[in-house]
């Protein structure tokens, strides 16, 4: 059974407590946007057979949404984090690396400061 | 037929006494385990049902015997060996209404095609309706079966309660409102369909290797030229991706990505009790489904877990979820102890229908997103499938089950009915 700490109570919560909500991260496609950019924002998920991002909610606590970084091939948790992020924090990022050395984010600094400094 | 191929023989009454005679030792190995040669026509990843009825019904019907299937375990010990081998076609949606009753209605006479007894058991299925939407909901799937040729009913309690005695109609949260029964659904032996269909593939001279793991695919100008494997490259025509749970990951080797998600589905049996259940009754509203094995284990699976998962275990709350559950419908198997439990990885869509089509790259073709109800569709699945990969276009079967449908928006939307079941 998967433990997760909300990151807003602090509460180390099992998996009956909290509510998955899919991949994390998304970016909403606009009214300008292809099909392509649609198609991939409503059902292109990421399906990594290892380290992945995604939304949960604390349902049967605070009940708002945090995210998680997770391995989906050995369920091991690296951290958890607030929602109103756009990419990953980087302590959580450093935790996954002491694990897996070999992972690479698919997303650069550059995009990570230039979003933050656009929130 | 290659040298290296032992030929099993066919499996008759007279078989059988001739070998009582000679102290059964002229049986050989049902197929052959070849090492890969350098080149095939169509190679198709992933030896269970699915890939291998996808390449039986490539030789069959086609006459495509350069063949090799690759697995990267043994053969049939995914999914194929994990399922609860429920068989039903009373799908809502035209598209599946014909691939699962075409599945089906194959598996009627699987034996006798494959000279293999796979135990088809047509003992009926109820899938039980036990609130006021379930029953408006199934109803109208009866009307759909009924315009579709798929020979469903609905039956009041009183008939549920006669063809299984040992349900509570009046469970203090869900009573039973009525069912929708199919006679001709039921189950069938789920690893003797890997093997039967492996059999009767390398009779016609194809290889399975097992063993085998896909660890690349190498294209060409948009052209699946070879994969790689644990067993070194292997050049082919045509690739047919069917590997269930790890569709994403060959996907990504070839280069493009598929609407899928991977999450974990388990199920469990009881230890063997004596026959007290001759129908296979599945309750959604609960997420629950069972039924009675040959050998007495009461069989028992439940819904999967919300995250993606790659691992094949499962996890507790589920099972004490789905057996809580059933035991307010089924208050005598509150006393079963469970023999084992398990899990395997289950390849969702977004509309929870299957995906069989071409892919960007020339000359591949997936055939996954059966999710958490792929059993009964082995035989209509491998047959859609292999002509596909013959024609290199879909025939009427998979035309539907394109992966342009999630673009278009054409969904082929069966959460109702395969939403838990299996």
């Amino acid at each position: 059974m998967l433990t997760l700490t909300c990151p807003y109570c602090g509460v180390e919560a099992e998996e009956t407590e909290l509510h998955p909500g899919g991949e994390a991260h998304l970016k909403r496609v606009g009214p300008d946007g292809s099909d392509e950019d649609f198609e991939a924002y409503l059902f292109a998920r990421k399906n990594p057979k290892g380290v992945h991002f995604e939304r949960w909610r604390h349902a049967y606590g605070c009940g708002k949404w945090f995210l998680a970084a997770r391995c989906t091939a050995s369920l091991q948790v690296f951290g958890t984090y607030k929602a109103q992020t756009p990419h990953p924090p980087a302590e959580i990022v450093d935790a996954i690396r002491a694990h897996r050395p070999d992972w690479q984010p698919d997303w650069t600094p550059e995009q990570a400061q230039a979003e933050s400094a656009a929130e | 037929m290659p040298p290296d191929a032992p030929r099993s023989g066919r499996y008759s009454v007279f078989a059988i006494a001739r070998e009582a005679l000679r102290q059964h030792s002229g049986w050989n190995r049902a197929w052959a385990s070849p090492e890969p040669r350098g080149r095939y026509k169509v190679i198709v990843v992933g030896a269970g049902g699915h890939g291998l009825a996808t390449a039986y019904y490539l030789g069959k019907n086609f006459g495509i015997t350069d063949v090799a299937v690759l697995e990267k375990g043994w053969l049939g010990g995914g999914n194929t060996g994990r399922n609860t081998t429920i068989i039903r076609s009373n799908y809502l949606q035209d598209p599946s209404a014909a691939l699962y009753e075409k599945a089906r209605s194959l598996y009627e006479t699987l034996s006798q095609d494959l000279n293999y007894n796979i135990m088809f058991s047509p003992r009926g299925l109820i899938m039980l309706a036990q609130t006021e939407h379930e029953v408006r909901g199934y109803r109208r799937t009866v009307h759909a079966n009924h315009l579709q040729g798929v020979a469903t009913e609905w039956i009041e309690p009183a008939r549920v309660k006669e063809l299984v005695p040992i349900i509570n109609l009046d469970g203090p949260r869900y009573p039973v409102l009525g069912g929708l029964y199919q006679a001709r659904g039921g189950t069938a032996r789920h690893d003797a369909v890997a093997w039967g269909y492996a059999r009767a593939c390398s009779d016609m001279g194809m290889h399975i290797i097992q063993n085998c793991e896909v660890q690349g695919v190498e294209t060409e100008g948009g052209q699946v030229r070879a994969v790689s494997t644990s067993k070194g490259r292997i050049g082919c025509e045509k690739l047919a991706i069917v590997v269930a749970g790890h569709s994403s990951q060959l996907a990504e080797m070839a280069g493009f990505r598929l609407p899928i998600e991977s999450v974990a589905l388990q199920a469990l049996v009881s230890e063997p009790i004596k026959p007290c259940m001759d129908v296979v009754v599945m309750a959604n509203t609960v997420h629950g489904y069972m039924s009675q094995s040959d050998k007495g284990e009461m069989v028992i699976g439940g819904g999967t877990d919300g995250f993606n998962n790659f691992t094949q275990r499962g996890s507790w709350q589920h099972v004490e979820e789905t057996v809580r559950a059933l035991i307010e419908t089924f208050p005598m198997i509150s006393r079963l102890k469970m023999l084992r439990q398990w899990g395997g990885i289950v390849d969702m869509t977004g509309d929870r229908s299957p995906i069989l089509s071409a892919t960007p790259v020339g000359g591949i073709f997936v055939n996954c997103g059966w999710g958490t109800g792929g059993f009964k569709a082995i035989p209509g699945s491998g047959w859609a499938m292999a002509e596909l990969v013959a024609k290199g276009t879909p025939g009427p079967l998979a035309a539907e089950f394109g992966l342009n449908r999630f673009r278009e928006g054409r969904f082929i939307d069966e959460s109702v009915a395969a939403g838990v079941a299996h």
